[in-house]
């Protein structure tokens, strides 16, 4: 086990360092002088040569990537340039809103699509499963912030149950807070829930076709037993991984509905940093992301080898 | 052999797309880029079946000319995924366990690894917000989805007699992965070439939605939606239909995806027998 | 008094009857057969009595068990049958346990599901039982899961699983199939063995005559859905009034008859030969792992001579027989056609004289290409295709035994056994001079099996082609070969002409193999006469 996590943590490592390349190199080649960029069309000279200092844009391009990474390992993000606050208290700001926005709609999500998924699979073909395959279906079909606009429409303008955007801040209370970010979590689980509920189905499905569960039944055990004590772990290993790209798919896919809601998070933060052209808050809220994503991914293979013992004790 | 039901009815929800999206070339009941201010934000009617928007517009012609935009956005965007992906993946499974597949599978982990909205919309802002750079910021994202199926259809071919047979015949592997490999694994190549079509008009949709695709006066969806955002308590006829749009384009196409599944996996075919 | 007593027991999925008004009893502590090829119904009719046949099966008749009805019950009280009163076993060992549950636990679960135990005395249990089938505690711990045994190891965890509460009627269905000879014939001891020892029945489903011979009390005969045949086994095999139980156990022990020829000049040479293949790749950039199959292996294949291979699986034959055919390359030794050496890089003309038939019939042949494409792929290694290539095909289809228009369909529209055809007329469309056969009968059917054999000596003698017949199959392989090769451990361990070699082997493993082989029983030689 032990040797199974190092293998797997010197791949993240590896995968780190690429992603970060990758981005930095993404900031390189955008054409021109990133200075230049960043003012616009009508900046002065003595601007842009104070940002390209600040930038430190007249080190060599190892030389810069190295001072970017070391700033990233001690908490230094640089400083916004539009915002004029260091990028790490950006971040963290916008963070307190993001990630319950993101945790939110994952519990969402499998709360309801565990039950679904297993009901479907358990009535296969019958009423119940037509009824979940075609609402999925169609969960799947509709853009998130079409269903947020509707959401809007019905729950904040029509009955007014929910502001219709905006957070007030921890600070003004939980239930204020949370009943700021249920319609949105609600318009981000929803496609999210038909997705998995499908998933979770035929994953359901696929075990319940494998020769144990024919062994399971032969030792006496009902078709219902035999999905509990057998299929429901064989079933979610591949259940796991879809949960984990989910997590960051939220996390970082979050940006229109933020926009819709008009939500402080992170997907808003980074948008606005783009079309504002702030590079630098760009750059490492980017690999802030990716760094998420890959390290909830290695979470996940942890979380495999934990259910399956094939991966534990091989190597 | 029956034809799946589903694939009926997806075929028959995204031909009425398609055909839309054709005869807006010959044909729409309004001229989208003329303004009349005098009709705007009429709802539903007689003349103006979709009703107009905050500029007059036919909402029904904009639908019209819209499908133009999601359907050609999202067609490059798989060709760029198929086109790419699979020559990688083919090239990955001949060499199983070789180095130029260890790297293509650690490529394809990293791409997965980098939340796909984000960069296309770094991609769109930075190299300026149009049709084509979305298109390029989508279709990066399908290579490794094509890559990831081909090479995973191609490795269990690999395993399987008659490959062996080819080699024995004198092939090389180029030559079996185009000749064996490359007709078996279609099947699976066109069935997720339909859902990634299908993710692609959501893509589309979403970047003109925060103004990162096709530029006005061009009508798209995405576009359709943002500018009905503002007027929704009035006049929430503007959201319905574009958003409506999205969805059966979408359905129809991933019902395809389903029936096109049905009909030409032969496991699955076998199976019913 | 009988244990199990069924009658008229019929099933059908929709409109295909699939079992035909089966009537027989099983008496408590007999071996009961039941034997027929495949399609015969015979796995079917366990799984009906288990109540465990396919959803839109519709089942008739009545089945008794212990004189209380089993056709038809409500899903709990089958329950409280199966495992308790009636354990069952099934063909493939490899997937049949749960891979992420220990085999202690999945044994204790038989005790504790139908409320015998709990779960503390279960797993105490568990491991007497365990014991039993010979996984004893010193290096079978509880909590191994099923990836750390060998396929007859698991096969052993189901037999504990299915006796753990000492049912009276254990149901086996092709119980060794999947396994090795040797592994094979310890499964079967240990059933008869639990048979004596713990006075239970046990149904033994299979397809091969032999192991029925060796171990059944009483014996039925299966064909399309039917039972054509009962009774106690000695008397049924001796008068085997039905002519598909004859022509059945002729095809079992099945020889063709083949002329005997004089060596002639060596064709194949093999030297020596190292090969090994590799394993995973631990570490991005790390150097994989090898596994070394084939140590050391030297022989020598004349003009027309039929040299068999044979050995269990993961002796190496499969590795040897690429390194053969120049698809892989060796680590050490060489490997000469006609003097010339044979490896990836070796001349089109030379590959020529080299081709293959392959075990499955199914994964032989690209499915979207017609038969005509198929057969005549091996022209890819002659500079241009010849442009009379469908007269060679349609030759080539005749020869063994097709039509010419056969050539014009696609794979599916063939059996099993049309299909090993078309692979042997891809094999001859250039005129080898050796052909390897790489467990080219083993997938099939024994009549189907019969009629292949008989066409490969007819060729051979016919065309004096030489073959090299890989099998795990000793019984195939004493009857076509001259010439034998006995495989272990990647090396070869005793060849010799083949009666000399089954009569009086001289190493160790070759008696191993030829005791662990079940054997027909002797019949009077009238039996053996065709019936037309």
């Amino acid at each position: 086990m032990l040797r199974f996590v190092a293998t797997r943590l010197s791949s993240l490592v590896l995968s780190l360092l690429v992603a970060s390349i990758v981005i930095f190199a993404v900031i390189e080649v955008i054409p021109g002088d990133p200075a230049a960029y960043m003012l616009g069309l009508n900046a002065e000279p003595s601007a842009v040569a104070a940002l390209r200092d600040q930038l430190g844009l007249n080190g060599s391009v190892p030389l810069r990537y190295l001072h970017w990474i070391a700033g990233l390992m001690t908490g230094d993000f640089g400083v916004s340039y539009t915002y004029r606050v260091p990028v790490a208290t950006l971040i963290a700001a916008r963070l307190w809103v993001s990630l319950p926005l993101a945790l939110f709609a994952l519990a969402l999500s499998t709360l309801i699509a565990f039950p679904v998924g297993l009901l479907a699979a358990a009535r296969r073909g019958r009423p119940a499963d037509l009824a979940v395959m075609g609402t999925t279906q169609l969960g799947i079909a509709v853009p998130n912030f079409w269903f947020a606009m509707l959401l809007v429409l019905i729950f904040a303008i029509r009955l007014r149950w929910f502001p219709a955007g905006g957070f007030p801040g921890w600070d003004q209370g939980l239930w204020v807070s949370l009943k700021a970010l249920l319609l949105p979590a609600v318009a981000l689980a929803l496609p999210q829930a038909s997705i998995l509920a499908r998933i979770m189905r035929s994953s359901v499905l696929d075990t319940l076709g494998q020769d144990y569960i024919r062994t399971a039944r032969a030792k006496g055990m009902t078709r219902a037993q035999a999905i509990r004590r057998h299929a429901l772990k064989n079933a979610l290993i591949p259940v796991l991984t879809i949960i984990g790209m989910q997590f960051s798919f939220l996390l970082a896919g979050a940006i229109i509905i933020e926009n819709v809601f008009f939500l402080p998070g992170l997907g808003r933060l980074i948008f606005q940093a783009i079309t504002q052209r702030d590079l630098i808050v760009v750059e490492s809220s980017v690999m802030l992301l990716v760094f998420a994503v890959i390290t909830v991914n290695f979470v996940v293979d942890i979380a495999y080898a934990a259910v399956d013992p094939r991966l534990r004790r091989r190597r | 052999m029956r034809v799946p039901r589903t694939l009926i009815i997806g075929a028959a929800l995204f031909g009425m797309f398609l055909a839309a999206a054709l005869l807006s070339y010959l044909w729409t009941p309004f001229d989208v880029t003329a303004l009349d201010i005098a009709a705007r934000l009429r709802p539903p009617g007689a003349v103006h079946w979709f009703g107009t928007d905050h500029f007059g517009r036919d909402i029904f012609s904009m639908i019209m000319v819209g499908a133009r935009t999601s359907i050609a956005v999202a067609i490059v965007a798989v060709a760029i995924g198929i086109g790419i992906g699979t020559p990688l993946g083919l090239a990955a499974a001949a060499r199983h366990g070789g180095l130029l597949d260890e790297i293509v599978m650690r490529g394809n982990d990293l791409v997965f690894a980098f939340p796909s909205l984000v960069i296309a919309i770094l991609i769109t802002a930075v190299f300026g917000p149009s049709a084509l750079n979305a298109i390029i910021a989508i279709g990066i994202f399908n290579i490794p989805v094509f890559a990831r199926i081909a090479r995973s259809g191609a490795v269990s071919l690999w395993t399987l007699d008659y490959i062996l047979a080819a080699r024995v015949a004198g092939k090389g592997r180029l030559r079996i992965s185009i000749e064996h490999i490359l007709p078996n694994i279609a099947n699976l190549l066109i069935v997720q070439g339909t859902i990634q079509f299908s993710l692609g008009i959501l893509a589309e949709a979403a970047l003109s939605y925060v103004g990162l695709g096709a530029q006005p006066p061009t009508p798209s969806w995405g576009r359709m939606l943002a500018d009905s955002q503002t007027m929704i308590s009035f006049a929430p006829h503007m959201a319905l239909f574009p958003g409506l749009a999205i969805v059966l384009a979408v359905l129809g196409l991933n019902l395809m995806g389903d029936g096109l599944r049905d009909l030409l996996d032969p496991h699955l075919r076998r199976w019913r027998q | 008094m009988t244990l199990l007593s069924v009658r008229d027991l019929s099933l059908s999925i929709g409109a295909l009857p699939v079992l035909d008004r089966l009537s027989f009893d099983i008496r408590p502590g007999e071996v009961f057969g039941v034997v027929g090829e495949s399609g015969s119904g015979k796995s079917m009719t366990a799984l009906a009595l288990m109540g465990l046949a396919p959803e839109s099966a519709r089942v008739s008749g009545e089945a008794r068990f212990e004189g209380r009805p089993l056709i038809g019950l409500a899903e709990r009280d089958i329950c409280a049958i199966r495992g308790a009163g009636i354990g069952m076993i099934f063909q493939e060992p490899m997937s049949a346990l749960d891979p992420v549950q220990t085999i202690g636990a999945q044994v204790a679960e038989t005790l504790v599901i139908h409320g015998r135990m709990n779960r503390r005395e279960a797993l105490q249990a568990a491991r007497a039982r365990l014991d039993r089938v010979g996984l004893p505690a010193a290096r079978f711990p509880l909590d191994l899961y099923p990836h750390e045994l060998s396929g007859g190891q698991r096969q052993r965890v189901c037999i504990a699983m299915a006796i753990a509460l000492r049912p009276r009627l254990l149901i086996a269905d092709e119980p060794t199939t999947a396994l090795d000879v040797t592994t094979q014939a310890q499964i079967l001891d240990l059933l008869k063995s639990l048979v004596e020892d713990e006075g239970m029945a046990l149904m033994l489903i299979t397809h091969d005559l032999a192991v029925v011979s060796g171990i059944a009390d009483r014996v039925a005969v299966m064909q399309r859905g039917r039972i054509i045949e009962a009774g106690p086994t000695g008397d049924v095999f001796r008068n085997m009034r039905h002519p598909y139980t004859r022509a059945l156990f002729r095809a079992s022990g099945h020889v063709p008859a083949r002329s005997r020829r004089s060596a002639g000049q060596p064709i194949l040479e093999v030297r020596d030969v190292h090969c090994s293949y590799g394993g995973g790749r631990r570490r991005l950039f790390g150097k994989a792992t090898r596994i070394r199959a084939v140590r050391g292996v030297s022989f020598t294949l004349h003009k027309g001579e039929n040299l068999g291979l044979v050995g269990e699986s993961g002796c190496g034959k499969s590795t040897l027989s690429r390194a053969i055919l120049g698809l892989e390359p060796l680590q050490g030794g060489e490997i000469r056609l006609f003097g010339r050496p044979v490896g990836p890089r070796m001349d089109a003309r030379d590959r020529a004289a080299l081709q293959v038939v392959f075990q499955d019939p199914y994964g032989s042949f690209n499915p979207r290409w017609k038969v005509a494409r198929l057969v005549a792929e091996p022209f890819n290694l002659l500079p241009t295709r010849p442009r009379d290539w469908r007269t060679h095909v349609a030759e080539a289809l005749e020869s063994v035994g097709l039509k010419a228009t056969d050539m014009d369909r696609y794979i599916h529209e063939f059996s099993g056994g049309q299909r090993q055809r078309i692979a042997i007329a891809r094999a001859l469309i250039l005129r080898p001079e050796l052909i390897v056969l790489d467990e080219a009968v083993s997938a099939l059917d024994v009549s189907i099996r019969a009629q292949i054999l008989d066409l490969l000596a007819d060729l051979s003698d016919r065309l004096d082609l030489g073959y090299l017949f890989i099998s795990h199959d000793l019984g195939v392989v004493r009857a076509i070969t001259d010439r034998v090769l006995v495989m272990k451990d990647g090396e070869i361990v005793e060849q010799g002409p083949t009666e000399q070699l089954f009569t009086a082997p001289r190493h160790a493993y070759t008696r191993k193999l030829i005791a662990a082989t079940p054997r027909l029983p002797e019949i009077p030689t009238r039996m053996m006469q065709d019936d037309n």
